[in-house]
């Protein structure tokens, strides 16, 4: 057994985590104001290209980040207006957003088939401290972007736990007819953090872009992350501190497959290990969607439920 | 009524003469789709007194008190606030004005705390919150009016009363000068009422306004200093409160007519058995609900079944109504066992059934009251709306259901109109003609008009030949409308008598399982 191999799937796996935690992160904001945004893979795909072009375009890749993150917010207000202003069916329009995000994201990217990443995100440097066996590589050998996701999750946790507009956040997805009853707008609550969300996941998609891969891949770019953000909310019970956790281990899983085949540990097909990632998903929403559990786990109450305040 | 009535209020229990309007509206309009929910009227509030709003449901009351707050913005007409005139664009506008309501349906959020959800909304906060500073504040404001509350204990698991309190101690937190208490006993216990009033007694003490919003006359005679009555969104009458007011003129203000508050037992003649029960016993997950159960319903017969809640009564329903099959024993209506048969063979031999929960199980909210009413006609492919419409209309008239027609949406009906809309359906007879009525706390919060019209329903039901079956655990009206009266204890028949000659204490014994 090469113990390089499995100190680098762990390197990669919280890299991977990466994207994870921010899609999640968005997904949770989104949710914890009552919106249900099931667009985020689509958002994740078209901020990725838009990344890619703009960092190719000008040679920097904070200017690819900071674009790939504003698309982010300007599809995410597409479905706050949908979903807050005309009260449409929220899962029809983050559905309607995932097939809207993937073609506009197939026609951008046409320019960019074949090209490859030339500005790329660098792992930050620790000095000595990179050079700790094992723990080196894996805590101390990811880029920037990997620690900011990571404090954004505790910066998060804060906010929304001890904080005023924290405090607003959760009620506005628990009891949006109180929050308006004190004469805050539910509406502008909730498409602030839709599109707050939005941002959050199109710096995911930016970072995975220009972080990760080699070139624009259509939508094998993002190879189905945005859903398995969208059920990490739920394995995390809607808190931003196990979002991190939960990410890495779905890193995990998502590494696994490469790793075994470099060990050429062949007796599970490669193609099973693959789906993994996925069927986890699957049984983890499966076995959390059960009507007693959804309280446990602190599923906001209003969430997907437009708010109409009650006129006789 | 002008301003001349209000004179008449200044009752000699007013000790502070002197106290000045703080709030008083003028004239208000307010149109909704198809009513006119508040037609020009006049209110005003001084401080330090409690000034009732009474009415039936759909008077009116809310809708004022939400103008009065800040929710609604009237159509015409204004507000003054310490003789001067304001104008409120939202909640948060009649809050900067010490203006709060204390909602009928509590606005808070269950998953948080008592203080957390205290201080949702208060604007002067820092960015980041010291829960200790907090709870101190909110402490602090409970205690000094007589609300004990703990400010970390979890909204969703305080009592009803309890979660008001703590709606009330919002109101004082956020600075209000004047609470709005929209039928705030409609949700308590007779103990915590009374601690209710003397709450209410500690603000005013304080110097507080109270707008008490209610319907019950007793309690509006014992806690008001003034009372204004509204009728079709309109004021009636002004009268003075506490104890110098005759529930009986304001029972007549408030319903426009003179009323009966106790509807009285027909006398008539039995027939053949309708209904018949034997040794019908259930267990859920194992636990004995209903044991050994028999008695009889006859034709033109009321029987009554008496009890706490949660003795079985609602288990005995289904069970009839077929929707529980029993564990053993058997049910037979008008002659065809009904047991283990299913909700629609009951219906085919004649049962009728109103369930305690009129909204969930009843009715279907989001359906108007003519597809409503089709729910229980022959069963077709294609839904013949055309024919029953007119035969919707006759109901609503015959039922006195107010609504602006059959296709009114039976989640915008009051209480009390939802429940004429729910005995207009079963006993104008779907499948076949209604033999047995089964019905479950049928005046459960209704205003009393409504309590009176429900009552002589179910009363003309029982006067063309139906078997009546009446499951309620308001006693007064088990004993004042029953022939029979069975008490229901831990799931048995623990005791049976007469309705004419059932003794008050006896049956409230055997309520408690005491006999």
């Amino acid at each position: 057994m090469n113990e390089n191999i499995w100190i680098l799937m762990s390197a990669d796996a919280i890299a991977i985590a990466t994207t994870l935690i921010l899609a999640a992160l968005g997904a949770l904001f989104t949710e914890r104001s009552g919106v249900l945004n099931l667009g985020i893979e689509g958002i994740l795909l078209t901020s990725a290209i838009s990344s890619f072009l703009a960092a190719d375009a000008s040679g920097s890749v904070w200017l690819g980040l900071i674009v790939g993150s504003l698309i982010g917010a300007l599809l995410a207000s597409i479905h706050a207006v949908l979903s807050v202003v005309f009260r449409a069916n929220q899962i029809v329009a983050g559905l309607a957003l995932v097939i809207f995000g993937t073609g506009l994201a197939n026609f951008l990217g046409k320019p960019a088939e074949g090209k490859t990443v030339t500005t790329v995100i660098n792992p930050l440097s620790f000095g000595p401290l990179s050079d700790i066996p094992v723990i080196g590589p894996i805590v101390f050998g990811q880029d920037i972007i990997t620690y900011f996701a990571i404090a954004v999750a505790i910066v998060a946790s804060r906010y929304l736990f001890s904080t005023r507009p924290g405090l607003e956040l959760r009620a506005t997805g628990d009891d949006p007819a109180t929050v308006d009853a004190q004469g805050l707008s539910v509406a502008r609550i909730r498409i602030r953090y839709t599109m707050i969300g939005g941002a959050l996941v199109g710096l995911g998609g930016s970072w995975l872009m220009l972080a990760q891969s080699a070139g624009w891949h259509q939508a094998a770019t993002t190879n189905g992350l945005g859903w398995i953000a969208l059920a990490l909310v739920v394995f995390a019970g809607w808190r931003p501190m196990r979002i991190i956790f939960g990410a890495v281990l779905f890193g995990f899983t998502l590494q696994l497959p490469f790793t075994l085949q470099a060990e050429q540990i062949t007796f599970i097909p490669s193609a099973f290990l693959e789906m993994l990632p996925y069927l986890a998903t699957l049984i983890a929403l499966i076995a959390l969607s059960r009507p007693g559990n959804r309280n446990l786990l602190g599923a906001p109450r209003a969430l997907g439920t437009p708010f109409v305040r009650d006129e006789r | 009524m002008s301003n001349t009535s209000h004179e008449v209020a200044q009752g000699p229990h007013h000790t502070s003469g002197a106290a000045s309007t703080a709030l008083s509206a003028h004239s208000i309009d307010k149109k909704f789709p198809g009513v006119l929910a508040n037609d020009s009227v006049d209110f005003d509030v001084r401080a330090g007194e409690v000034h009732t709003l009474l009415g039936e449901n759909g008077a009116g009351k809310s809708t004022l008190a939400a103008v009065l707050c800040g929710l609604y913005q009237p159509d015409a007409g204004y507000l003054m606030r310490n003789g001067k005139r304001i104008n409120l664009s939202s909640p948060r506008a009649g809050l900067q004005h010490g203006i709060a309501m204390v909602h009928q349906h509590f606005r808070l959020v269950e998953r948080f705390t008592v203080s957390e959800n205290v201080i949702l909304g208060s604007r002067d906060l820092p960015f980041k919150l010291n829960r200790r500073e907090i709870n101190e504040k909110v402490a602090a404001v409970a205690e000094s009016y007589g609300l004990p509350i703990d400010p970390d204990a979890t909204v969703g698991d305080l009592s009803v009363g309890q979660r008001q309190r703590v709606e009330i101690v919002k109101a004082l937190y956020q600075g209000a000068e004047i609470l709005l208490l929209d039928e705030p006993t409609a949700v308590l216990v007779p103990s915590e009422v009374e601690k209710l009033f003397e709450n209410v007694h500690a603000m005013t003490a304080a110097g507080k306004s109270i707008v008490f919003i209610s319907h019950k006359l007793g309690e509006v005679v014992e806690i008001s200093d003034r009372v204004t009555v509204l009728r079709n969104g309109r004021v009636t009458g002004h009268v003075s409160g506490r104890g110098t007011t005759d529930t009986k003129e304001l029972a007549r203000l408030m319903v426009g007519r003179d009323i009966e508050l106790n509807a009285q037992r027909a006398t008539h003649a039995t027939g053949h058995e309708v209904l018949q029960i034997r040794n019908l016993s259930l267990s859920i997950d194992d636990v004995a609900v209903l044991t050994e159960i028999s008695f009889n319903v006859h034709a033109g017969e009321m029987v009554g079944i008496a009890g706490v809640a949660g003795n079985g009564q609602r288990e005995l329903a289904d069970t009839i109504a077929g929707l529980i099959s029993p564990t053993s024993g058997s049910v037979s209506i008008s002659g065809a066992m009904t047991t283990d048969c299913g909700p629609i063979q009951a219906r085919e031999v004649g049962l009728a059934y109103v369930p305690e929960d009129r909204l969930g199980m009843g009715l279907v909210p989001s359906m108007s009251i003519l597809d409503n009413l089709l729910l229980t006609r022959d069963r077709q492919i294609v839904v013949d709306r055309v024919s029953v419409r007119p035969e919707a209309a006759r109901l609503i008239e015959q039922f006195e259901i107010k609504a602006n027609g059959p296709d009114h949406l039976a989640r915008k009906l009051s209480g009390g109109n939802a429940q004429k809309v729910l005995l207009a359906r079963e006993l104008s007879g779907g499948r076949s003609a209604t033999k047995l009525l089964v019905v479950c706390s049928p005046t459960r919060g209704l205003d009393v008009g409504a309590i009176e019209t429900v009552r002589r329903l179910i009363n003309d039901a029982r006067s063309a030949g139906q078997a009546i079956l009446l499951i309620s655990e308001d006693l007064d009206e088990v004993l004042s409308l029953s022939d029979r009266v069975l008490v229901l204890y831990r799931g048995a028949v623990v005791h049976e008598t007469s309705g004419e000659t059932a003794q008050l204490s006896q049956v409230g014994a055997a309520m408690a399982g005491l006999s």
